[in-house]
């Protein structure tokens, strides 16, 4: 019971550091980045080849699976984005969905359709106990690294010059721009932060997710449904919402396994229904 | 052209009420270019014989996608998930064979209803919040259910091997249902030409016309006492109930339904079809069908495996170009043509 | 008899801001009733307030004197509040006449028709025709609405308030950014609205307040201030004291 617990933790910690991204871009930019999970792949196959390929340990792989897609996202923000931000949600769609598509075949191409599978460092296998209660050692790492991750984004958010030109930023553009803030380069460094955390992710979760050219597919349904339970206003609520989808997936699978992925998606549309303004409603 | 005289309305200089009505009524009028192209689809059931497969295919996504252009084009809602209902009136319609009748438009009907009463049940979902990314997840998610729905219900549909056993008996008692497709093709072009006539009839109507205001002024529509809710949820269920016919033609002329009509890349392909014919006019996912396919043929002919790299860049540079700037292609076109009609 | 639009103690705070202050005011039948105050005076905020684009902390609005406090937007448009917006709020890809004649299918109950075509019902093409004609728009009814002059726009705005027949209607700053060429027939288009509507009018511009309304309500920070023809306002000091007041921060 509280093993499922903790695994549901693990799980929507690193479902929160794959969405933040995605749930920044949609705040700031007000843009539906249904490529967002492309970026988590990218940051997996890093990771993946390093180890697999280049046999560098896995803890290394990790700063370059949040470095390169994140120099992609750059890149991305830079060309074709930022020529989209203006436009409709509908072409928001479409030209995430083709990036998607372009994506899952570019990998497949590239480096076929198996799973990718890596083997952890021993002292990240097994489980050990505590009070009683068996505990992965990878999932406790899981929460760990994230639960790190989240306190200093939200130093970084809180407490620097970046983080508060950020807030206003997202809070008014159009004030943001008169007070000089240079917005577009917040744009463009937080959407390759978030890319870069997606990568990260990505490559977390391997162990867990598996890893494949259909990842962005897969993922993306995950990270959509925590942004759009959690709204944008804040951290919190796509954190929150995080942690629910992951203990209730975790947990639904366990416990349920024949109603398959049902529960999340009627969860999903019981939550908006309760919370039509997101768990935490903006302050207007 | 026969109706030139009614065209110029300053030279008659009729009664106001009356220059009110043939302003009003100018917008439901045919244009010969309508003509034309129907004239096309018509003439390429006698013309392309070897090709009656892949043309119902055509008229199948085209019917599809016309669906998606009403509530897209006109309700203003992005829909992530139109598959689910395409996918229910499949099944609706497979079963229906095997269960009840084998005759087809009993199981087209009861498909079409279906699709029509889960997009009914589902649209309040959408009025939650009038928010894009909301109203995505919503028909995203109501799309997985009804797929995981499927998959779980094997004893029923089928599962993951797919429903077998679809017998259809003649049209009308008399068509045979044959191997070149002939009788399905036929059939798909009747349906589909039906299904346009009633969305045009639909669209052009004061009923149409409010949707269209609401799109344009939300607010303004709400002041004026019209009821924004109602008449979004009313064309997303007709939508829906066109997308489950679309579905049971599928069902009826492959005499096979599979998960597959319900996966996810049915819902992202007839968005890209509508995209290519272009929203907001009804022809967008006639003809995007055309050009979907023709491109679908040509891609995989190149890159067996990897059609789907290509297909994703050309909807890439398609909303770089600008869709408006290609959809004003063709009306620019149909404009030319349409003044060497007239000299 | 019972007034046309009334509130009663109409109150309403934003956090800490009193921005509407129990305010009561009664709209006679027929009248031609302006409110005016100086900037930030809660004028806009009372408008959506009787409109119900915001809800109410307190008070009560009665239109005919039935209770609409609690009635949506919709409900309430369709019980006979028509207004006009400080900003142009229409359809812009859409012509006058089909602008107009979407108002008038929807009153007189062709709105949700799906089947018939539009333009084939005699009595909405008269009121539609009629409309048009009142309201000058007949050289410019089938060009889009965003290509019209500021003016014209400014027509349509009224045009469409009144095609729902309403019976009272919410006037927000009718001749805000008419360039002076139109005006007048602005103007002349106010003076000439039917008189059994009941018209609240909500302005700035002192002219067209003095040549328009037979009664005046003045607001001052959110609270009812001054009241009375339009002589009795114009003479009171404490008003002049506010404006002059306000001009000094503006």
């Amino acid at each position: 019971m509280l093993t499922i617990l903790i695994d549901g933790i693990a799980y929507g910690m690193l479902l929160f550091v794959m969405a933040l991204g995605l749930a920044v871009t949609l705040g700031l930019m007000n843009f539906v980045n249904l490529a967002h999970g492309a970026f988590a792949m990218i940051g997996g196959y890093v990771t993946a080849l390093a180890m697999n390929r280049l046999g560098v340990p896995f803890l290394l792989t990790l700063p370059f699976a949040f470095l390169i897609p994140a120099l992609v996202g750059l890149v991305a923000e830079r060309t074709l984005y930022v020529r989209m931000y203006r436009r409709s949600h509908l072409d928001h769609v479409l030209f995430s969905i083709a990036l998607v598509f372009m994506s899952i075949a570019g990998a497949d191409w590239l480096l076929g359709s198996s799973q990718m599978l890596i083997t952890l460092p021993p002292w990240l296998q097994g489980r050990f106990e505590v009070l009683g209660v068996g505990i992965g050692r990878y999932r406790a790492f899981l929460i760990v690294v994230c639960a790190a991750l989240v306190i200093v984004l939200q130093m970084v958010l809180a407490g620097t010059r970046f983080g508060a030109r950020l807030r206003a930023s997202v809070d008014d553009q159009r004030a943001a721009r008169g007070l000089g803030i240079n917005v577009n380069r917040i744009f463009a460094l937080t959407f390759a932060t978030g890319s870069g955390l997606a990568g990260l992710g990505g490559a977390l979760g391997i162990e867990i997710m598996g890893l494949d050219p259909t990842f962005p597919l897969k993922i993306l349904v995950y990270v959509l449904i925590v942004v759009t339970i959690g709204g944008t206003a804040s951290l919190t609520g796509p954190f929150l919402a995080a942690l629910i989808i992951g203990t209730a997936d975790v947990a639904g699978k366990y416990y349920v396994p024949e109603l398959g992925a049902f529960l999340i998606y009627l969860l999903m549309i019981v939550l908006l229904i309760l919370r039509p303004q997101g768990l935490i409603a903006p302050a207007r | 052209m026969m109706t030139d005289t009614s065209l110029s309305p300053l030279l008659a200089s009729p009664r106001p009420n009356e220059r009110v009505s043939r302003d009003l009524l100018r917008r439901g009028r045919w244009k010969p270019a309508e003509f034309v192209f129907w004239l096309i689809v018509a003439a390429s059931f006698f013309f392309l014989p070897d090709r009656h497969l892949l043309l119902s295919e055509i008229a199948i996504l085209g019917l599809f996608a016309l669906s998606l252009d009403l509530i897209i084009g006109y309700a203003g809602v992005v829909s992530l998930g139109h598959g689910a209902f395409f996918g229910l009136g499949a099944y609706v319609a497979g079963l229906t064979s095997i269960h009840l009748t084998g005759e087809p438009l009993t199981g087209l009907v009861l498909a079409a209803l279906a699709a029509g009463l889960l997009g009914l049940a589902t649209g309040p979902l959408l009025l939650l919040r009038a928010s894009d990314l909301t109203r995505l997840m919503v028909t995203l998610g109501v799309a997985m259910l009804v797929l995981e729905g499927a998959n779980q219900a094997a004893w029923l549909t089928g599962g993951a091997d797919g429903l077998t056993g679809v017998m259809i008996d003649p049209l009308l008692g008399r068509f045979e249902f044959d191997l070149f497709g002939t009788t399905g093709y036929a059939y798909c072009l009747i349906v589909t030409f039906a299904f346009f006539l009633i969305a045009r009839r639909v669209v052009t109507s004061p009923y149409g016309l409010s949707l269209r205001a609401i799109r344009d002024n939300p607010l303004r529509a709400r002041s004026m006492g019209i009821p924004v809710g109602r008449r979004i949820l009313g064309l997303y269920a007709f939508s829906a109930l066109i997308a489950g016919a679309a579905g049971a033609l599928l069902t009826q002329t492959t005499m096979f339904v599979s998960l597959d009509v319900l996966a996810f890349h049915r819902s992202a392909d007839v968005l890209l079809i509508l995209v290519l014919g272009g929203v907001g006019y009804l022809y967008g996912g006639l003809l995007g069908a055309i050009g979907f396919k023709l491109l679908q043929d040509w891609f995989s002919a190149i890159t067996p495996q990897y059609w789907m790299f290509w297909m994703g860049l050309v909807l890439l540079v398609v909303v770089l170009i600008g869709r408006e700037n290609l959809n004003a292609l063709p009306r620019t076109l149909l404009a030319r043509f349409r003044k060497e009609g007239r000299t | 008899m019972t007034a046309a639009l009334q509130t009663i103690a109409l109150e309403k705070r934003f956090g800490g801001l009193v921005a509407t202050d129990k305010v009561s005011l009664t709209l006679a039948h027929g009248a031609r009733h302006a409110l005016i105050g100086p900037n930030g005076a809660g004028k806009t905020t009372f408008v959506n307030l009787l409109t119900g684009v915001l809800p109410t902390n307190g008070g009560q609005i009665l239109l005919d004197g039935v209770d609409i406090t609690r009635k949506s937007q919709i409900q309430r448009a369709r019980m006979g509040l028509g207004r006009t917006f400080q900003i142009n709020q229409l359809f812009g890809a859409m012509t006058p006449v089909e602008s107009i004649g979407l108002a008038v299918s929807e009153r007189m109950g062709g709105g949700g028709d799906f089947w018939r075509g539009i333009g084939t019902r005699a009595d909405i093409m008269n009121e539609i025709a009629g409309l048009i004609d009142r309201f000058r728009l007949t050289e410019v009814m089938d060009q889009p609405t965003h290509l019209l002059p500021y003016g014209k726009q400014r027509l349509l705005e009224i045009a469409l308030a009144l095609a729902s027949n309403p019976r009272v209607l919410l006037l927000d700053e009718p001749a805000a950014g008419v360039p002076e060429a139109e005006r007048a027939e602005l103007l002349q288009t106010l003076a000439e609205l039917p008189r059994d509507v009941s018209i609240l009018l909500i302005e700035h511009d002192m002219d067209l307040v003095f040549s328009f309304a037979d009664r005046i309500t003045v607001l001052v920070n959110g609270a009812h201030f001054a009241e009375g023809s339009p002589q009795q306002i114009m003479s009171d000091p404490s008003v002049q004291q506010v404006y002059l007041g306000s001009e000094e921060h503006a």
